[in-house]
């Protein structure tokens, strides 16, 4: 027990000849903080005066996301018609904004979940954040269907609430199950990340008792719960974070899954496909990845967090990019070689309308930002270039909204009988709600990095060498 | 002695220091005692002898009232109190009904989880006596701490913080009760 060193050489003989390489590991905390030096640096952000910048940020947020609010109360007090979409295209902005924003969340359910269960420990300095992101995004997601009922003081039909007219919800259709789906994907991201907040709360509850702040103290003694780091508690928190970690794998995948079933189960040409739920939850996911980019970046150096968040941590994302998005990339090809193979005219048509079609601009714009330019990450030049990650994952950003706007556009647009076609144009309204959203998503994320520890300070001590209660003595644990 | 302290703690310099003072303490026999650390540490509940968390009881019974709620929920409201038809398809069907099931499934199992989280650790607890020591800030941020409380039969003033002082722990404190 007391000398793991000896254990390790007492494998088989045959590894002492073929001397496996050591491939060092980079570090994830870089230039060997200890463990005050990580708790000052993320609490400062916090307890800290609130910077001028963030006061501008926050008042443009507040501006844009007026813009949003001003315009649901003129299509709650007007109707729906102030909206751009007509018969054929009853499905339009409001639709495409919503598996926009539902997309991005995936990627904080990505890094906090799958990668928690893959052991990925560079996941833990952007996990908080990530999943911040990922909550208002769902926040953001929510507006839209709720709106686009029409009637949107009807929405609560979609629950399973008893009424005086007797009629319960319609559980056939792919769209409850979406209420479902987004509904759970919302409580349960909320509840993950809570749990994994708490020892930090902690934390900035003992950091301003100590500073003699006794409201903060008590604020964030009472979301604490009272925790004190007990050894016995940690092992019934770390058992409670792998199960959430492990149920929130297959909540994340069923969501978008669930999501393209409310264009898979239908009969419209382009969306009635099998390839959906993979293809949309690695478009989610590439999304996801492209927004943690476009909000890491700027806050890494606005903190400057570049010993927390790495150049190691920038590569890991940019490569991911690049594998979901190469994805994106084969299930674009996949389903035009389906469409041809099928021998199905509508389907074929459809494919062949979406590239060369009055959408033909959505489309390869779709194309350019989603498949080629990611294809740039294979250089390590790009990813050290911050600049230019961060102008590609704009692109990213750009070319997944175009992605859900060629589906859902074209497909209803053009579908069987030319007599019924039609031609999507958004109204002003549609723009600026859909513009708005950001502003909602800003503030709500600039609150969070002012009153929240932005990093989970516990899980990156925890990932430190001077964490490995063996790392004095022997070398070779493992 | 007018009142009974709650324990004796002892302060670590780090992570392994609190390891081997951890195996100490189990091997003397201590059953009523706690470390504290800002963050997990690999192998601790082991070194302490602290069993497999029971947690996933919980998860499991979470789990399976998610997928039987989802399942009932909808074969009462469409195929029982108000049988709905649609597009002649079956009034019940599990293949229908799966998504919501697997949906509040893992709801059910996310909340039976930290419910029972919380339940095991004792927490909303607000108030515990290691918190009046001044110097239990420091396990929220770069402190490891072992906790032996007055109440364990093995607890002698005297000879525990002997005991403490020689498995290497720093400041040793008696703590209010």
């Amino acid at each position: 027990m007391s000398d793991h060193g000896e254990q390790a050489f007492a494998g088989p003989a045959i590894l002492q000849e073929v001397n496996p390489a050591v491939l060092p590991r980079p570090a994830l905390v870089a230039n060997n903080r200890d463990f005050a030096w990580i708790t000052n640096k993320i609490c400062g952000i916090v307890e800290g005066g609130t910077p001028a910048w963030w006061w501008w940020c926050f008042g443009v947020a507040c501006f844009i996301a007026s813009f949003t609010v001003a315009g649901i109360i003129y299509v709650v007090s007007t109707g729906v018609g102030v909206w751009g979409h007509r018969t054929p295209i009853n499905w339009s902005w409001p639709i495409v904004d919503f598996v926009f924003w539902i997309g991005i969340g995936h990627a904080g359910t990505l890094i906090s979940a799958i990668l928690c269960l893959l052991r990925q420990k560079w996941r833990t300095s952007i996990n908080r954040s990530a999943e911040a992101m990922t909550i208002f995004a769902v926040v953001c997601a929510g507006i839209f269907p709720v709106f686009h009922v029409g009637r949107v003081w009807y929405a609560w039909f979609l629950f399973p609430i008893p009424t005086y007219n007797g009629i319960w919800p319609q559980f056939r259709s792919p769209l409850e199950w979406d209420v479902f789906a987004v509904s759970t994907y919302g409580m349960v991201s909320v509840m993950f990340w809570y749990v994994g907040m708490i020892p930090d709360l902690a934390t900035l509850r003992d950091r301003f008792g100590a500073a003699g702040r006794v409201i903060r103290a008590r604020i964030y003694g009472f979301f604490a719960m009272g925790w004190r780091g007990s050894a016995r508690a940690w092992s019934n928190y770390e058992m409670a974070y792998l199960i959430l970690a492990g149920i929130a794998t297959p909540l994340v995948l069923s969501v978008h899954t669930i999501v393209s079933f409310d264009f898979a189960v239908s009969l419209i040409p382009g969306w009635h496909t099998t390839i959906f739920p993979p293809y949309f939850v690695a478009g989610a996911i590439f999304s996801g990845f492209g927004m943690v980019l476009t909000l890491m970046l700027p806050l890494r150096a606005l903190y400057k967090l570049e010993d927390l968040i790495t150049q190691y941590h920038i590569d890991c994302i940019c490569k991911i990019t690049l594998a979901t998005g190469t994805m994106v990339g084969y299930a674009y090809a996949m389903e035009f070689f389906i469409a041809w193979y099928g021998a199905n005219p509508y389907e074929g048509f459809t494919f062949i309308n979406r590239a060369f079609g009055p959408y033909a601009w959505a489309y390869w714009i779709m194309i350019t930002c989603n498949v080629i330019t990611p294809q740039l990450f294979w250089f390590k030049a790009v990813r050290r270039n911050t600049t230019f990650v961060w102008v590609l994952s704009i692109f990213v950003n750009v070319g997944m909204w175009f992605e859900r706007f060629v589906i859902i556009c074209t497909s209803l647009a053009r579908d069987f009988l030319p007599s019924s076609w039609g031609y999507l144009s958004p109204t002003v309204v549609d723009i600026f709600t859909f513009f708005g959203t950001f502003g909602v998503f800003s503030v709500l994320f600039l609150l969070f990095i002012r009153f929240l520890p932005l990093m989970a300070m516990a899980e990156i001590k925890a990932v430190t060498p001077q964490a490995d209660p063996h790392s004095g003595g022997s070398h070779s644990h493992g | 002695m007018a009142e009974q302290p709650y324990g004796l703690i002892a302060r670590f310099e780090s992570p392994g220091a609190l390891y081997r003072a951890a195996e100490r303490v189990r091997d003397a026999g201590y059953n009523r005692w706690d470390c504290m650390s800002p963050m997990p540490i690999h192998g601790l509940d082991n070194a302490m002898g602290v069993k497999r968390s029971i947690v996933p009881r919980f998860s499991l019974a979470g789990g399976i009232t998610g997928f039987c709620t989802g399942m009932s929920m909808i074969w009462y409201m469409n195929a029982f109190d108000y049988k709905l038809t649609v597009g002649g398809k079956p009034l019940f069907s599990p293949l229908f009904a799966f998504p919501v099931s697997y949906e509040l499934t893992i709801l059910f199992t996310a909340i039976a989880t930290i419910c029972g989280m919380f339940f095991l650790n004792g927490l909303t607890k607000l108030y515990h006596p290691v918190l009046k020591y001044e110097n239990i800030r420091r396990a929220t941020d770069d402190g490891f701490f072992i906790v032996i409380e007055a109440g364990d039969p093995r607890y002698r003033a005297a000879e525990t913080r002997a005991f403490l002082v020689e498995a290497g722990g720093l400041d040793v404190t008696e703590l209010e009760a």
